[in-house]
């Protein structure tokens, strides 16, 4: 009973049980939904493919879920994934056979770009929206100029394997998105990073009086989700093998923010649920795919996922969730 | 009462307000006439901004009955208000800065025809408005480029052209320099004589005396009287203020054993000419090892502006600070935690409480933020921290991880003296430890004032409540007006010589 009762009240028992229905309903409509393959060493199946395609958004989450837990925002990392592709794909381009050397740029980008966006919130007090909306809007123009405009074609077999590659029989993007969510995990709980976050996103008054460098904590997050979002970057171009700067990271930003407030982390700030934005990222592909199936036009497809941000975001809302109880509690008292 | 009652502008009858769990206003009886200065007086938790929210339409009373003119008013919003002749100016000016002088005047009755405004006549309309008080702008500025006392002076021509018969200023003269504050006396006295009701509200009895005509003073949410100013001597109104009659018995005898120790050791803190342009006039002090130094005051007086100065929050513009004998680097809370300071704020709600993080976390923060992020606590030092604090400090708390904004007022408190105690600070500075939390937290939180003190930390404890500072303190270290007002040790800590310090006016000599 009290273990029943601890996985219900449990912050990411919405989420997950959101995941559940879809992959039922999922089973139902197509039988072999949840049929797995074995073939030349490598697993194939629908949920591998979810997992596969969604492994850019777990990463974009896991940056943004720090963001949010701040009270911020990052609006930049689908330009910013943009980027960093192209820096990418241009030194491929242009002969550089390190793949070290590339994704060193391409990561370092990354960073920089989140070092812009955390001092123009931490030192220069800008709201996230604008700082990193200066970003979002600026990142696509950057990554224009450095391919060229053009669409630059990737032929690179150690860069591919970062998209399109197996581990044992895994996905490898699918195994790198799990293995950071792990590793940020113990990073962030086993030090006492998380708690800083936290504190910084619940009270920044109270904590900067308790003596943690709270500017320094709200730079850090920004930086760690630009070195996110640059990883996304180059999980992109390297499974399309070419670089975009069009259309790859587009509308990303809002899937990672809908993952991070799907699985529970309140946009407000405060306490953050790396798990949650896991399952959340999970429960959003698995939409997307749920939808392709069915033949929902892409153009519709916002509809569904809107209705299900709409859903978590009753439920995670203290007024309805206020009002409900008023309905049982009449309800008992009749 | 007096016999000059002659039909009053304003007249409160028994305004009773009460929220949840408290009773805000009970029977306040309260007077302006018109053409009178009325000083508005109390200490926090008079009761004034409830008085004034009420009159305002921003709360309805739930007893009593307010007449304006004689007649029955029940005003709905401050906007009804205004419309009723009761215009209020703030103290952060109540209009929108980032639209012109002339806007804001005319805000909400702009002249004009078929929907679209008359601009011309708008702005012939802001001038002749500003011509009432003396004033002369370019009218298409923005409000947000003036000074805080032409924006004051814009909110009075503002209220003057809705036909205002009573004016409420609500602390005009916290953020004005000496000039300004003349300049609004004049004004003031100008409005009186054309027959305005002004009521005062201000921390600075300085101005009280300076300005207006009567004072009535609020206590816990109840009228202690209205009184003439002229004929109400300074002292007495403090001890208005503060309840607390002038028996000049009444002293206290502090444990006097640590000022013969200490006089030869070095000061845990001291601070020279400590300031701060427009806060804090240049204050000495010193705070020796084991000593419980008192900060009195009124009400901005510069006490929390002190306390802030000296644990790195805001910058001093002025002065040194030493701990230990060495000149200290004091940039941030950082600095001042590793220094071996705390700092307990005022304001647990918005300074103090991580309100959705658990009682542990919050317990734990401010070592944890002297340590770093890398050497992080493990979960068994955690533990232990939190159930030692909870035992000792009688912390009532169904366990270390229930979240801290269930906990009663006086619980978090003691969460957050546990989170400083656990730093192992040389000097705490404890602001208001025992606001808005009940009789039997207090008593407790007096009881570790004291047992610090044996255990050798060093205490600059600030207080409102007169009769604590005076049994709590070893020394004290009075401000007025935000500069010091003196220092008192030994016998001399006492009520009535505390109090002739804090009111000013005639000095105070032993």
């Amino acid at each position: 009973m009290t273990g029943l009762r601890k996985i219900v009240h449990s912050p990411v028992a919405w989420p997950l049980a959101g995941l559940i229905v879809l992959v039922i309903i999922n089973a139902v409509m197509r039988p072999d939904f949840l049929h797995l393959r074995l073939l030349d060493g490598h697993l194939f199946g629908v949920p591998v493919d979810i997992l596969n395609q969604g492994a850019r958004a777990l990463v974009l989450a896991l940056g943004m879920t720090l963001v949010i837990a701040t009270g911020g925002v990052d609006l930049s990392v689908g330009s910013v994934m943009a980027v960093a592709g192209a820096v990418a794909a241009v030194l491929l381009a242009r002969g550089v056979d390190s793949l070290a050397l590339v994704l060193a740029a391409a990561l370092g980008t990354g960073i920089v770009a989140g070092l812009i966006n955390g001092l123009l919130v931490s030192l220069a007090g800008v709201q996230p929206i604008v700082a990193t909306l200066i970003l979002m809007v600026a990142g696509r123009g950057v990554a224009q100029l450095i391919t060229g405009g053009e669409v630059i074609i990737i032929k690179h077999a150690g860069f591919e394997f970062l998209g399109n590659g197996y581990l044992v029989a895994l996905p490898f993007a699918a195994v790198l998105a799990a293995a950071l969510f792990l590793t940020s995990h113990f990073g962030l709980r086993r030090t006492a990073a998380g708690l800083f976050v936290e504190a910084v996103g619940d009270n920044p008054i109270a904590s900067r009086f308790a003596g943690i460098a709270t500017a320094r904590v709200k730079c850090l997050v920004y930086v760690f989700s630009g070195l996110c979002a640059g990883l996304a970057g180059v999980m992109a171009a390297a499974n399309v093998r070419a670089a975009d700067s069009y259309r790859v990271g587009e509308n990303m930003e809002l899937d990672a923010i809908f993952a991070v407030v799907v699985g529970g982390t309140a946009l407000t700030g405060g306490r953050f649920l790396l798990l949650g934005s896991f399952i959340g990222a999970l429960l959003l592909q698995t939409l997307t795919q749920t939808m392709y199936y069915a033949g929902v036009p892409p153009a519709v497809a916002p509809v569904p996922k809107a209705l299900l941000i709409l859903a978590v975001c009753l439920l995670q809302s203290e007024r309805t969730r206020g009002w409900f109880q008023s309905l049982f509690k009449k309800g008992a008292n009749a | 009462m007096s016999k000059t009652d002659e039909s009053p502008l304003l007249a409160l009858r028994g305004i009773g307000k009460r929220f949840p769990g408290v009773i805000a206003l009970n029977g306040v009886d309260f007077t302006v006439r018109a053409g009178e200065i009325h000083a508005l007086l109390g200490e926090n938790g008079a009761g004034k901004s409830t008085l004034i929210k009420v009159i305002t339409g921003v709360y309805a009373a739930d007893a009593g009955a307010i007449l304006l003119g004689g007649e029955r008013i029940a005003p709905t919003s401050p906007r009804d208000a205004e419309e009723t002749g009761i215009s209020t100016v703030y103290q952060e000016v109540n209009l929108v800065p980032s639209l012109s002088i002339a806007e804001n005047l005319c805000l909400g009755r702009q002249p004009g025809r078929f929907g679209f405004i008359n601009w011309p006549a708008t702005r012939r309309h802001a001038r002749s408005a500003l011509a009432r008080l003396g004033l002369s702008l370019d009218v298409d500025q923005e409000l947000g480029h003036l000074s805080v006392a032409l924006q004051q002076m814009v909110a009075i021509a503002r209220a003057l052209d809705r036909k205002a018969r009573l004016l409420i200023l609500d602390e005009p003269t916290a953020s004005l320099d000496e000039k300004e504050v003349a300049d609004l006396f004049t004004l003031m006295r100008q409005l009186r004589s054309e027959g305005l009701g002004i009521v005062f509200v201000t921390h600075f009895l300085e101005q009280v005396y300076a300005v207006t005509d009567r004072i009535t003073v609020l206590r816990n949410g109840e009228l202690v009287g209205s009184y003439d100013t002229a004929t109400l001597p300074r002292l007495e109104l403090v001890s208005k203020m503060l309840g607390r009659e002038m028996s000049p018995a009444a002293a206290a005898s502090p444990s006097a054993a640590i000022e013969q120790r200490a006089a030869t050791e070095v000061p845990v803190l001291t601070g020279e000419q400590v300031g701060r342009r427009g806060a804090l006039h240049p204050v000495d002090l010193s705070v020796r090892r084991g000593e419980v130094l008192g900060l009195a005051g009124l009400l901005g007086s510069g006490r929390t502006e002190l306390a802030r100065l000296l644990f790195g929050i805001d910058a001093r513009s002025s002065g040194e600070i030493r701990v230990g004998g060495s000149s200290a680097r004091l940039h941030s809370p950082r600095d001042a935690i590793r220094q071996g300071l705390a700092f307990s704020s005022e304001d647990r709600k918005l300074e103090g409480i991580l309100p959705w993080l658990s009682v542990r976390e919050n317990l734990i923060i401010a070592l944890q933020g002297k340590r770093g992020a890398w050497r992080a606590l493990s979960r068994t030092e955690q533990d232990s921290l939190c159930s030692h604090y909870i035992t000792a400090l009688r912390i009532k708390t169904a366990n270390a991880e229930t979240p801290i904004r269930n906990l009663s007022g006086g619980n978090q408190q003691k969460v957050l003296l546990a989170r400083w105690l656990a730093t192992q600070p040389q000097l705490i500075i404890l602001d208001e430890p025992t606001r808005g939390i009940d009789v039997g937290a207090k008593a407790e939180i007096e009881q570790l004032i004291a047992k610090l003190r044996r255990d050798g930390i060093s205490v600059l404890f600030i207080s409102s409540e007169l009769d604590e500072i005076v049994r709590n303190s070893t020394r004290v270290l009075v401000l007025r007006e935000r500069r010091s007002a003196g220092e008192f040790s030994g016998t001399q800590i006492a009520a009535p010589t505390l109090m002739h310090a804090m009111a000013g006016g005639h000095q105070a000599h032993e």
